[in-house]
């Protein structure tokens, strides 16, 4: 295979662009999707002060990564969720990366922070992506805004955000339809969050951090087992497979004529009574959650 | 030839295909849910491989709610 742009050798094959590309084109192309997408949805401007969510796994890093190579200065944030050997691993990766490029990075341990560790809030009714994704946008939201952040940047990719978009759909979410995409605007107490990945595939943040030399997190997490996102990959996958483009056009149809079709009810963010952290009810999500794993803690104790 | 997997980490013995798409068809993979390694290098799925071969197939999944 021959790369599109030089004719030089290939080494990435982007089936949906019935394209390919040598190293050197790949991270140009990589690169400019990323300029694109910034540019096309105004994810930040020159005032803004971007956080970069950094996990350890190879979409974040990526987006950390090229955001440098952008000239876009941004400061990591790195939740360690206390996942055993898997959080120190993602952790010491983070950290090793920082230090050999000169970033800046915040370090929050989501167990001194809150009190509980991501494996015993998976021990309670939520499912452990849910409860940990909850915890993990509570947490970021709040170090964003405390830290003076205006932007806060995540790794989502094409097939992060056309699966949510599956689930979605298949569940008519019209709430979560009227408010997904590549960009979720700043509200009182709460800092605007924006997807710069979301033009590039799985396969093609894999192909970046790879071709980049970044050093990341392959293993998955031990918790992820039974995750429904999972399975919407894999049927998308399949669709992809068959009809190259068809996770692409899914979802820029769906930001183009689908997302208009749906509106999305007013919300009113209001303190939350017991953290200040903003939620459209008097008690937020995660201070629910959190009442919920302390107590069931201190049963199991008097229980014991 | 020798291939790598990971999650879980394993590595197998392939023999009789010729490039990267019979492998991964052989092994039932979809070609863009993976890289695809050798030596250091990316390879695409046209790439011929050969029985002296070592290649790591790495998974691209991840999964979970960020």
């Amino acid at each position: 295979m021959r790369c599109r742009r030089c004719g030089g050798k290939a080494v990435v094959a982007v089936r949906r662009h019935n394209a390919a590309f040598c190293k050197e084109c790949f991270l140009t192309y990589f690169r400019v999707q990323v300029e694109r997408a910034v540019r096309e949805h105004r994810m930040f401007g020159p005032k803004d002060r971007v956080a970069v969510a950094v996990s350890g796994g190879k979409d974040s890093l990526a987006l950390w990564d090229v955001l440098a190579e952008l000239g876009q200065a941004s400061v990591g944030v790195h939740l360690d969720l206390g996942i055993g050997e898997y959080s120190r691993r993602s952790r010491k990766v983070v950290e090793e990366f920082a230090m050999a490029r000169g970033l800046p990075l915040e370090v929050v341990d989501i167990e001194g922070e809150f009190g509980f560790g991501i494996p015993e809030a998976a021990r309670g009714p939520r499912p452990a992506c849910s409860v940990c994704g909850l915890t993990k946008r509570y947490a970021l939201n709040r170090v964003a805004r405390e830290k003076g952040f205006t932007v806060l940047a995540t790794g989502h990719n094409m097939d992060d955000e056309a699966a949510t978009l599956l689930g979605n759909v298949l569940r008519w979410e019209g709430e979560y339809l009227a408010r997904q995409g590549p960009v979720l605007e700043a509200g009182p107490g709460f800092v605007k969050r924006v997807k710069p990945l979301w033009r590039l595939s799985e396969m093609e943040t894999a192909a970046y951090a790879f071709l980049r030399g970044i050093e990341y997190v392959v293993e998955e997490c031990p918790l992820v087992s039974g995750n429904t996102q999972l399975k919407a990959k894999e049927a998308l996958a399949l669709l992809e497979d068959f009809s190259p483009g068809t996770k692409q056009s899914f979802l820029a149809a769906f930001l183009e004529r689908g997302k208009p079709a749906f509106r999305a009810t007013p919300v009113y963010l209001a303190p939350c009574s017991r953290c200040g952290e903003p939620t459209t009810g008097e008690v937020c999500a995660f201070c629910r959650a959190r009442s919920g794993i302390l107590a069931r803690r201190e049963r199991a104790r008097a229980g014991a | 030839m020798r291939v790598r997997l990971r999650n879980p980490e394993r590595v197998i013995e392939v023999a009789g295909v010729r490039d990267v798409r019979a492998l991964l068809a052989h092994l039932g993979i979809i070609p863009e849910t993976v890289l695809v390694i050798r030596g250091g290098e990316l390879l695409t799925p046209e790439e011929a491989l050969d029985e002296a071969d070592e290649v790591e197939i790495r998974p691209v999944v991840s999964g979970g709610r960020r």
